[in-house]
């Protein structure tokens, strides 16, 4: 086999791998949409708030400290103690649920029935609200995460390909630890909304809010468990996404990148969200390293968005997406309609 | 206190019993507009009620009233022989009050059989761990609420598109499936919200078939709101009769036919 080939081998499984990542920001914004039609801008931010606060935690940080400082003049800044992963991962998983309960009393409950770009301003306001309350409440510096998930090349990999092919592929632990977390993931969320009487009840006050009070279900609970679950998915993300490169404010932008992801995918559609984070990982590496060295590289950077606004021109709705739901995507993404309009005329 | 009053034996044989709800001086306002004033009547077990009126006398307000969707500023709901606190409308629904919409409010991204399991709620007690397991109780209800709903699906003679779903199929077999969901609930009261409305003859006379038959089979009570004349009075063991929000008749239907306003309301507009 030629080296090209071996390469280009290598590149398109590193770009599943990368897809993989996306695609667990991606689930985050299904989840939220399919249960109440919210495009939740948030969800970058909340993985980042669920990595900061699990560091904290971890850490035995003081939450708040700088202000209580600054208040009192005292000097406290840690607790003294670690607290062991699993353990904060489940207490992190406490106050993502506590911080649904808040979202969902404080801000969503009244905003019932109303418009959809609304509701969208809405978890921008949110957004903005939980990065700054995040670097109140743990600082804002850049903090290392380490869960005990395993990082670096796979030797055995390196092997095997060595043997075949003469050439080891470098494949990073953390990236099959994370593909098998997703995986693990989607299958929990899939049966989970199909088989469970809660899963039945997210469906059905998705699709009705009238008809679900009328069979018994109560929309407050739906939805403090919608956004819990998005706070769990964010919390996976950000344990991942922060081991791999550290809990830092640009965590949070990692929710644009599955913003592509959702075009393809479309927004409705669990399956599609992990195909579509796949197609963009594969796509953008490959791109990167076939088309890359001609125009001067850092193709990655718009790789998505150019594959996304073809798929908005030609398949609005996404590979598996619900057409009904099409104008919800549009309202949200006006200024892609305003650019698909004035390409399809 | 309630009415306890010893039920009675209808001329086809069904037994009613005593007051299963009662509403009393009920009264309902938005802003300024008085939607239901003062109303009081009752609902016995195992009968047809209907309420009745000419568009906008309040009817749909008055349902919503006893599903919970509405609370009125005044007035009192008994349930079951107890008064009925303010409550949220899943509540009402988890108390065994089950209803139908007249604009039909269906799950339309599920198919038929997903629809009528949500009716199911109430009868779902399992873990959720056990639910996703698929194992012991939540195994053992699955199964029971399978067999409930085949019934219904069945009585109701839907069986051709269980697993369709519900956003392709016409108007009048979605009305269909939305009596099955409530039906599904083992409600101790039906409401239903203009069953017939939008539908033509035949369907109506399906309609009303299955009406009869589940108040016959199951003894389901049920309160009907409904616009068409004669198949009201054809259907019902009593009725109320609305105008303006309010109470201007109530009894048999041929009490009703008889009553002065109510033909002066609403009879005699439609004879003229």
């Amino acid at each position: 086999m030629p080296d090209q080939m071996i390469y280009a081998v290598e590149v398109f499984l590193n770009g599943l791998m990368a897809g993989v990542l996306y695609s667990l920001v991606a689930l985050g914004f299904v989840l939220i949409y399919k249960a109440s039609g919210i495009f939740n801008y948030a969800q970058g931010v909340l993985a980042l708030f669920a990595a900061l606060t699990l560091v904290g935690v971890m850490d035995g940080q003081v939450p708040f400290a700088h202000l209580i400082n600054a208040v009192f003049g005292t000097e406290i800044h840690n607790f003294g103690w670690h607290v062991p992963a699993l353990m904060a991962i489940l207490l992190t998983m406490a106050v993502m649920v506590l911080l649904a309960w808040l979202v969902n009393t404080l801000i969503f409950r009244h905003l019932v029935n109303q418009e959809p770009i609304i509701l969208f301003m809405a978890t921008i306001g949110l957004a903005y609200f939980l990065e700054g309350f995040g670097d109140i409440m743990w600082g804002a510096d850049i903090k290392k995460l380490d869960v005990g998930l395993p990082q670096g090349i796979n030797g055995m990999i390196d092997e095997i390909t060595y043997g075949i092919f003469g050439y080891g592929f470098f494949i990073d632990n953390l990236d099959l630890v994370a593909t098998a977390v997703a995986a693990l993931l989607v299958t929990a969320l899939v049966i989970f909304a199909q088989v469970t009487k809660q899963g039945r009840a997210m469906r059905a006050v998705a699709d009705d809010h009238q008809a679900a009070l009328s069979v018994g279900i109560s929309l407050d609970f739906i939805w403090v468990m919608v956004w819990s679950l998005a706070g769990f998915v964010a919390l996976v993300a950000g344990i991942v996404w922060g081991t791999k490169s550290g809990v830092q404010f640009s965590l949070s932008l990692i929710a644009l990148k599955a913003l592509p992801v959702l075009m393809l995918g479309g927004f409705t559609s669990i399956p599609g969200a992990i195909v579509g984070g796949l197609i963009i990982g594969v796509g953008e590496k490959l791109f990167e390293f076939a088309v890359g060295p001609l125009v001067g590289g850092a193709t990655e950077n718009w790789f998505a968005y150019v594959l996304a606004l073809l798929f908005l021109v030609f398949r609005p709705q996404g590979l598996f997406g619900e057409k009904d739901h099409r104008e919800g995507v549009r309202h949200v993404l006006s200024r892609s309609r305003r650019l698909q309009d004035i390409l399809c005329r | 206190m309630l009415d306890e009053t010893q039920g009675y034996t209808t001329e086809d044989g069904r037994k009613i019993g005593g007051v299963v709800m009662e509403m009393k001086n009920i009264t309902l306002r938005f802003g300024g507009v008085v939607a239901i004033k003062d109303i009081s009547f009752d609902i016995r077990e195992g009968e047809i009620r209907a309420i009745i009126g000419p568009n906008g006398a309040g009817k749909s307000s008055m349902l919503n009233v006893i599903s919970g969707f509405y609370r009125p500023q005044e007035g009192e709901v008994w349930y079951q022989g107890a008064l009925r606190p303010p409550m949220k409308p899943y509540k009402v629904a988890r108390q065994g009050l089950a209803r139908t919409f007249q604009n039909i409010a269906l799950f339309d991204g599920m198919s038929v059989l997903d629809n009528i399991m949500t009716g199911r709620i109430r009868q779902m007690t399992a873990g959720l761990f056990a639910q996703a397991l698929w194992k012991g109780r939540a195994e053992r209800e699955e199964v029971e609420n399978r067999e409930a709903v085949e019934k219904i699906i069945d009585f109701l003679e839907i069986q051709h598109i269980r697993k369709t779903p519900v956003g392709r199929l016409p108007y009048g077999l979605k009305k269909r499936v939305e009596l099955a969901r409530a039906l599904a609930a083992e409600p101790s009261i039906l409401l239903l919200d203009e069953p017939m409305a939008g539908m033509n003859v035949e369907e109506k006379e399906d309609m009303s078939r299955f009406v009869l038959d589940v108040n016959d089979e199951f003894g389901t009570t049920i309160v009907l709101i409904e616009h068409d004349m004669g198949v009201v009075m054809d259907l019902s063991d009593r009725v109320v009769v609305m105008d303006y929000g309010r109470k201007i008749g109530d009894g048999t239907p041929d009490e009703v036919r008889r009553n002065q306003d109510v033909i002066d309301a609403y009879l005699g507009v439609a004879h003229d």
